[in-house]
């Protein structure tokens, strides 16, 4: 098999397994939601309900398509696409798990091992508030631009904390490639052992690039009606909601990555000495998985304790509280590692 | 002058830093909420699972007959007039030979309606009649299509000779509070 076919391969894969959790984050949204508030959650369509995203989905693609007279057509068609895309493009330098051995070859479950990967994944990720600002501002409605001016400024204000919480990272690691960030965390020597600080600020951040609660002014209800896809309806709808729990997922996998050490957890380098490497390979997945699994869970249990910020409240955090003390974990990071080496 | 001591003294005090950093009271509503996962559940997955009626339940109403079959009602408007949501009518008649196996005495009702749109299912007109005839059951009203079904005629409200209504729970209750 050449590389080029795996990595077709590995593509899908990507694709079709960010659709599925995003698909399922949004039945695991209502269960967990209900759990917390000692109700049963959605359980009529299939055991447990388990068929409820596919009812969703349905429900999503049969509505009526409105697109407002006033609005501008192709930027309004426009905006959730470049939101869509660019949550599914950020997965491709996220490193997947140990290299996988194919015949006689090797292959890195990554798909694209690019040594500025942590950029990249910044780079996408900002992309993505022109999806959120193209659609508030083409559905010519006022809650609708209210939504998206709210969302970029939040996202702006908070990716600062946020790379400036990654630099720490970086100057540990020496790299910005994932794939030497992940490499370097074995065993149990994660990040975020070294960098509770920073951990902190980047999940924060996290949450509120995410626009999830207790950041979710872009869309909440109770002032904007629905943010910025006020407006849409039908699938394009969906494509919003889908994107965002596109989105959580995406960021799950890099906090993951990021700090908690991505596919490797205790025990793998004594596995790897036992077990033929694609098993492990396949149980690195699934060690990734779960940290993935429980950034998401995480996610929701936050979103049904703590409530909504007002804006300015967001905006002193994002100013006058995250940045100073990302900066001011970046300047002790930096003596340490100058210091104390 | 302090007249109770329930008043509170609420001062807009600075927050200690541990406060203000917010994080403790993070992880506490966290622990709070995580609890709640593992509580048991107060849904009821419905139509399989039903909730228990209390014994003395109100719900449709029943016009009873005696041990040998024949109707209590006679007639004589005291529920229509105890009814509060004015849901009752109904038109008596005279009881011609040979009804005397239908009719316990010799007025009875050829019509009774009661509108279960207007009920309110208080209960009063049990509590009116002096012929242990009308009384409120564990049944559920069904939904309808349409208002004029929500009228009920005597076809439904009286009960069958060979299916009787047990009632007996709701007799207690009056015994009860009498």
């Amino acid at each position: 098999m050449g590389i080029l076919s795996f990595k077709i391969i590995l593509i899908l894969l990507i694709f079709l397994v960010s659709l599925g959790i995003a698909a399922y984050s949004t039945y695991g949204e209502r269960k967990v939601a209900a759990f917390l508030q000692d109700r049963l959650g959605p359980d009529r369509a299939g055991p447990f309900g388990l068929l409820q995203p596919i009812a969703d989905g349905v429900k999503m693609l049969m509505k009526e398509e409105i697109i407002p007279a006033v609005s501008d057509k192709i930027l309004f068609i426009l905006g959730p696409c470049i939101f869509m895309m660019t949550s599914l493009m950020t997965s491709a330098v996220i490193p997947w798990g140990t290299p996988v051995h194919i015949g006689n070859s090797v292959f890195n479950l990554q798909v694209a091992d690019i040594n500025i990967g942590v950029l990249y994944i910044f780079g996408v990720v900002s992309l993505g508030v022109y999806g959120i600002m193209i659609g508030g501002w083409a559905s010519n409605n006022k809650f609708g631009l209210l939504g998206a001016v709210r969302a970029s400024s939040q996202m702006i204000s908070y990716e600062l904390a946020m790379g400036m919480a990654i630099i720490a990272i970086l100057l540990m690691s020496n790299s910005l490639s994932l794939n030497e960030i992940v490499a370097q965390q074995k065993g149990m020597n994660w990040n975020v052992f070294y960098q509770p600080l920073g951990f902190l600020i980047f999940l924060v951040c996290a949450f509120a690039e995410c626009n999830r609660t207790p950041f979710d002014l872009p869309e909440c209800e109770t002032e904007l009606v629905g943010g910025y896809h006020t407006e849409y309806s039908s699938m394009k709808l969906g494509l919003y909601l889908f994107a965002e729990y596109i989105n959580m997922f995406i960021s799950s996998a890099v906090i993951s990555c990021l700090y908690f050490g991505g596919y490797n957890f205790p025990g793998l380098d004594y596995l790897s000495t036992v077990l033929s490497p694609n098993l492990v390979s396949l149980i690195s997945v699934g060690a990734l998985f779960t940290k993935i699994f429980f950034f998401i869970f995480f996610y929701m249990w936050i979103r049904w304790t703590i409530p909504r910020f007002r804006y300015d409240q967001l905006m002193k955090l994002g100013w006058q509280i995250l940045l100073p003390l990302a900066i001011l974990n970046v300047l002790l990071t930096g003596g340490v590692l100058t210091f104390l080496k | 002058m302090q007249l109770t001591n329930r008043s509170k003294v609420i001062a807009k005090k600075e927050m200690s830093f541990m406060e203000r950093l917010y994080i403790p009271a993070i992880l506490g509503g966290l622990a709070i909420t995580i609890k709640h996962l593992f509580k048991k559940k107060v849904s009821l997955r419905y139509p399989e699972v039903t909730r228990a009626f209390a014994p003395v339940y109100r719900g449709m109403h029943v016009l009873k007959r005696d041990e040998l079959g024949r109707e209590n009602c006679t007639a004589c408007g005291l529920c229509a007039v105890a009814c509060p949501a004015e849901a009752i009518t109904m038109d008596a008649a005279e009881r011609k030979s040979g009804e005397e196996n239908l009719y316990r005495e010799e007025k009875y009702a050829a019509k009774y309606e009661i509108n279960m749109l207007r009920c309110i299912f208080c209960g009063l007109c049990e509590e009116a009649c002096p012929k242990d005839a009308i009384y409120l059951t564990d049944r559920i009203v069904p939904s309808e299509y349409k208002r004029n079904s929500f009228i009920y005629g005597k076809d439904i409200l009286v009960e069958k000779v060979d299916e009787r209504i047990d009632v007996s729970k709701r007799k207690n209750e009056y015994s009860i509070l009498n």
